[in-house]
């Protein structure tokens, strides 16, 4: 087993990505900071004493408190505290774990979906294919944050408001997966379009095996690339997409509060001179977002190579 | 003085693990007057030479050493002025007329601006001259094909053109890379026909890159042999192919296919030699070995196949007729082969035998079972097990993402569920040593093996099944002509000790004759004539197969 993994991180090694990673300055500075970020997004509790959930850490005495190095700064809090005094560095960390999590778990749910459509729409072709495309067809001239609104909506209608809060964040996951899907499934159609004429799918239906061992064992792996690709750019869009509809009021309820709550509850102080409160958690959202973009785009050019040079 | 002269001439490629020589102290000369073929399998620098001389090579590739005289000037030296002889000295033609041509500009466009980029004259007399090039390579009617679009040609006059467009301000020096191979045979031959005319009237050096052995013995005056970016061999070109010096350049010989003869195998000539193979392979013990009989294994009755384009009626005038009313038999153990030019059905048939198509009408039987009438999928996977097929592309037909053992194991796992972890591991190793595979291949992905390596797990994929019928659609289009004869040989060894049946597709006449007992003819879905493969060599009875046999670049024309 030892071996297997010395003989796998070798092929890696070797590889062409691995090359391209190393010689792209842009690579590995991005793929850094979010390394870093998730770290300390989800073991948050290594990296901070301070727990902005727990009652007992408020205290009023500290509220306001700008960030350290300016002149009323606490070393203590390093990027100041917001209105209840509670520490900013460990309040954004805790609000991008959540937005993290909406994030992965929304792209994840509607790469699923998105390619299992364009994955059988693909293959079997015919009048199902044409249902399947003109419905991506149509939802594409929705803009998703609209799309992510309107299924907001309608799940206030249905579900109660004492159920709301706890469920708000699957709606949420739910609405904003919904509005990106139709990306992936165009993608993952065109891909399958070209893979399913080749030969080996020939050769694996002479010897028998069934349309759905076919398309899942032996297509999906070959347009995983471009599909990777579109996910990674889609997380950025999905991160971006829960902190607008949180922002609007309409993603996670504030007793749970992600980078988009965060950056509007900030948004009141802003003209009272408390900066600090709203341009933190927003400039670590644009960090955030912009490092996979960046990562998304290297990606795009090492995996697809009909566009290196 | 020759005319061109290379001496000394290396061309590497930095690339990120080592240094790629692609050709390495060439030294050629061509004269005027003369054709000199460039002869070598892929990746052993043909194309390279050509491109050195016109000054296209890629990065990272460069000239390292070395120098080339057109007459006397030195045009490797001042990169900057190449640009002036490639196109005004140096007449190019390359491999496929499809994109050789820019598709948005009439052929008139096209030649009025090379003409006009090269030699000071104006437009009228720049399009007196364009058609008089196009008479002379043979376009009928040239002053009003002139404003017509490439896509209004066909193949072999779109060859012509690019040829037109090479002679259009009088080149010395032609260089044709592979002019022919993307052309049927009918065609090849009046192309071919074409250049040497040219050859004689202009007095032009040409030099005609290609990898095929008959084109090189029709054509060409002298012929180079290249292997891995050395030149193996000069000299006239009767020389070389009948008498040749080096090891390689005899096998290169003795692995083209004989279109006078049928061989019982090629004869494979290696440096070192190898240990004597087992005649009985492992496989045979698992292998219910079919008594020949004189009975029909596969009855295609009345075939036809038509695709229509449109997606809402079905049978409209828009189809396209692939394959009309084909009838054949194949008996068990027989090779049968059809041959057709491009477009011809060929493949349609072979789809529509291991079911992957649906006939339009007519129908198959195997073993006197209808197959093309089964309707459920239980039934269909018995036949499944006995018809296997081997692809043309060896890239395309493995999938990239499984190990060569995953990608072996698959049938055997399908058919036999219950069959144990260290039964099936032996099996696999069986099949691998019977298309001649190291054992440690099993482990390894298909992208780490060279076409043929590639062609050999594709056949021991469809071995896998213990089939009856292997059909094998063009399967050594895509390889060297050494590969070709390995797997070729083996193919031959496997149908004797199995007793295969075989149907044979192919465009390419010297290879079936050395595969086939027996051969049918097609052209534009229709069956022109079966016969003995003898027979049909010897006294084709249709004009269509006359025409086929007379036009084959014939290797033994060297001997004339």
């Amino acid at each position: 087993m030892g071996n297997n993994l010395i003989s796998t991180w070798a092929r890696i090694k070797d590889s062409d990505i691995y090359h391209s990673f190393i010689k792209s300055p842009t690579a590995i500075i991005s793929s850094s900071i979010l390394i870093i970020i998730f770290f300390c997004s989800f073991f948050v509790e290594l990296v901070t004493p301070y727990n902005p959930f727990d009652p007992s850490s408020l205290s009023l005495m500290d509220a306001f408190t700008p960030p350290s190095w300016t002149e009323d700064g606490l070393a203590k809090f390093i990027l100041g505290t917001d209105g209840q005094g509670r520490d900013m560095l460990a309040t954004i960390l805790y609000g991008s774990r959540i937005s993290l999590i909406v994030g992965f778990a929304a792209i994840l749910f509607s790469l699923i979906l998105g390619v299992s459509l364009g994955l059988t729409a693909g293959y079997f072709g015919g009048k199902y294919e044409m249902i399947v495309m003109r419905l991506t067809d149509v939802q594409l001239t929705v803009p998703s944050i609209l799309m992510a609104l309107l299924v907001d909506g309608i799940a206030r209608g249905i579900i109660s408001r004492e159920m709301h809060d706890e469920m708000a964040i699957y709606v949420l996951i739910f609405a904003i997966g919904i509005s990106e899907w139709p990306q992936f499934a165009r993608v993952s159609r065109a891909a399958t379009l070209v893979e399913k004429n080749k030969d080996y799918v020939s050769a694996s239906k002479i010897i028998g095996v069934s349309n759905l061992i076919i398309m899942f064992k032996h297509i999906l792996p070959n347009i995983l690339r471009p599909v990777l690709v579109i996910g990674t750019i889609g997380l950025a869009l999905a991160i971006i997409a829960e902190a607008t509809l949180s922002f609007l009021g309409v993603g996670v309820p504030p007793t749970t509060p992600s980078l988009g709550t965060l950056i509007r509850l900030g948004n009141d102080f802003l003209f009272s001179g408390e900066w600090w409160i709203t341009f933190f958690p927003a400039i670590f959202l644009v960090i955030l977002a912009f490092s996979i973009n960046l990562l998304g785009d290297w990606m795009r050019d090492t995996l697809n190579p009909r566009l290196k040079k | 003085m020759s005319f061109l002269k290379i001496s000394n001439l290396s061309v590497d490629y930095k690339m990120r693990k080592e240094t790629v020589y692609a050709a390495k102290n060439i030294n050629i000369e061509v004269n005027k007057g003369e054709i000199l073929g460039l002869v070598g399998e892929s990746g052993s620098g043909k194309s390279t030479i050509a491109n050195a001389v016109i000054n296209l090579i890629d990065e990272p590739g460069k000239i390292s050493t070395g120098t080339i005289k057109l007459g006397d000037l030195d045009i490797n030296k001042d990169t900057s002025k190449t640009i002036n002889y490639r196109g005004k000295k140096i007449g190019l033609i390359f491999q496929d007329p499809q994109t050789s041509l820019n598709p948005i500009l009439t052929i008139g466009e096209q030649l009025i601006e090379t003409i006009q980029t090269h030699i000071n004259i104006s437009k009228e007399e720049a399009k007196k001259r364009s058609i008089d090039l196009l008479k002379e390579v043979g376009i009928k009617d040239a002053e009003n094909r002139f404003d017509n679009y490439p896509h209004q040609f066909s193949g072999g006059m779109r060859q012509r053109v690019v040829i037109s467009l090479a002679l259009c301000c009088e080149p010395e020096l032609l260089i044709a890379d592979e002019p022919t191979t993307a052309l049927d045979v009918s065609i090849q031959s009046q192309i071919l026909d074409l250049i040497k005319k040219l050859t004689r009237e202009r007095n032009l050096a040409v030099i005609l890159i290609t990898h095929d052995m008959g084109v090189i013995a029709e054509t060409t005056n002298r012929v180079a042999v290249m292997k891995n970016g050395n030149l193996v061999e000069v000299g006239p070109t009767k020389e070389v192919l009948t008498k040749p010096k080096e090891i390689y350049t005899k096998s290169l010989v003795s692995s083209v296919p004989p279109t006078d003869k049928k061989i019982s195998r090629f004869i494979i000539i290696e440096k070192e030699n190898k240990t004597e193979k087992e005649t009985n392979l492992k496989i045979l013990n698992r292998w219910t070995k079919k008594k020949l009989t004189e009975q029909d294994l596969v009855q295609v009755k009345n075939l036809s196949k038509s695709f229509d384009d449109n997606f809402f009626t079905e049978n409209s005038k828009n189809s396209v007729i692939a394959v009309n009313d084909v009838s054949f038999d194949i008996k068990e153990g027989e090779s049968f082969g059809l041959v057709g030019e491009s477009g011809s059905g060929k493949s349609t048939i072979a789809k529509m035998i291991v079911n992957l198509y649906k006939p339009s009408s007519g129908d198959v039987f195997f073993d006197n079972v209808c197959i093309t009438k089964i309707k459920r999928n239980s039934e269909m996977m018995n036949f499944r097990k006995q018809i296997q097929m081997i692809f043309q592309d060896p890239y395309s037909s493995l999938n990239g993402r499984l190990k060569v053992k995953d990608i072996v194991s698959e049938p055997i796992k399908l058919h036999n569920p219950s069959i144990s972890r260290i039964d099936l591991d032996n099996y696999i190793s069986d099949l691998l040593e019977s298309v001649e595979l190291t054992q440690s291949s099993s482990e390894r992905y298909p992208h780490e093996f060279s076409g043929g390596q590639r062609q050999r797990i594709s056949i021991a994929r469809a071995l896998a099944t213990q089939p009856r019928l292997l059909i094998c659609d063009e399967p050594t289009s895509a390889l060297d002509v050494s590969i070709q004869a390995q797997i070729l040989n083996l193919l031959k060894d496997l149908q004797e000790q199995l007793n295969l049946t075989i149907l044979f597709i192919s465009h390419d006449l010297p290879v079936v004759r050395q595969m086939c007992d027996r051969i049918g003819v097609l052209k534009d879905g229709k069956l022109c004539e079966i016969s003995n493969t003898e027979e049909l060599f010897h006294k084709p009875q249709n004009e269509y197969t006359k025409e086929l046999l007379h036009l084959m670049p014939k290797i033994e024309s060297i001997y004339n």
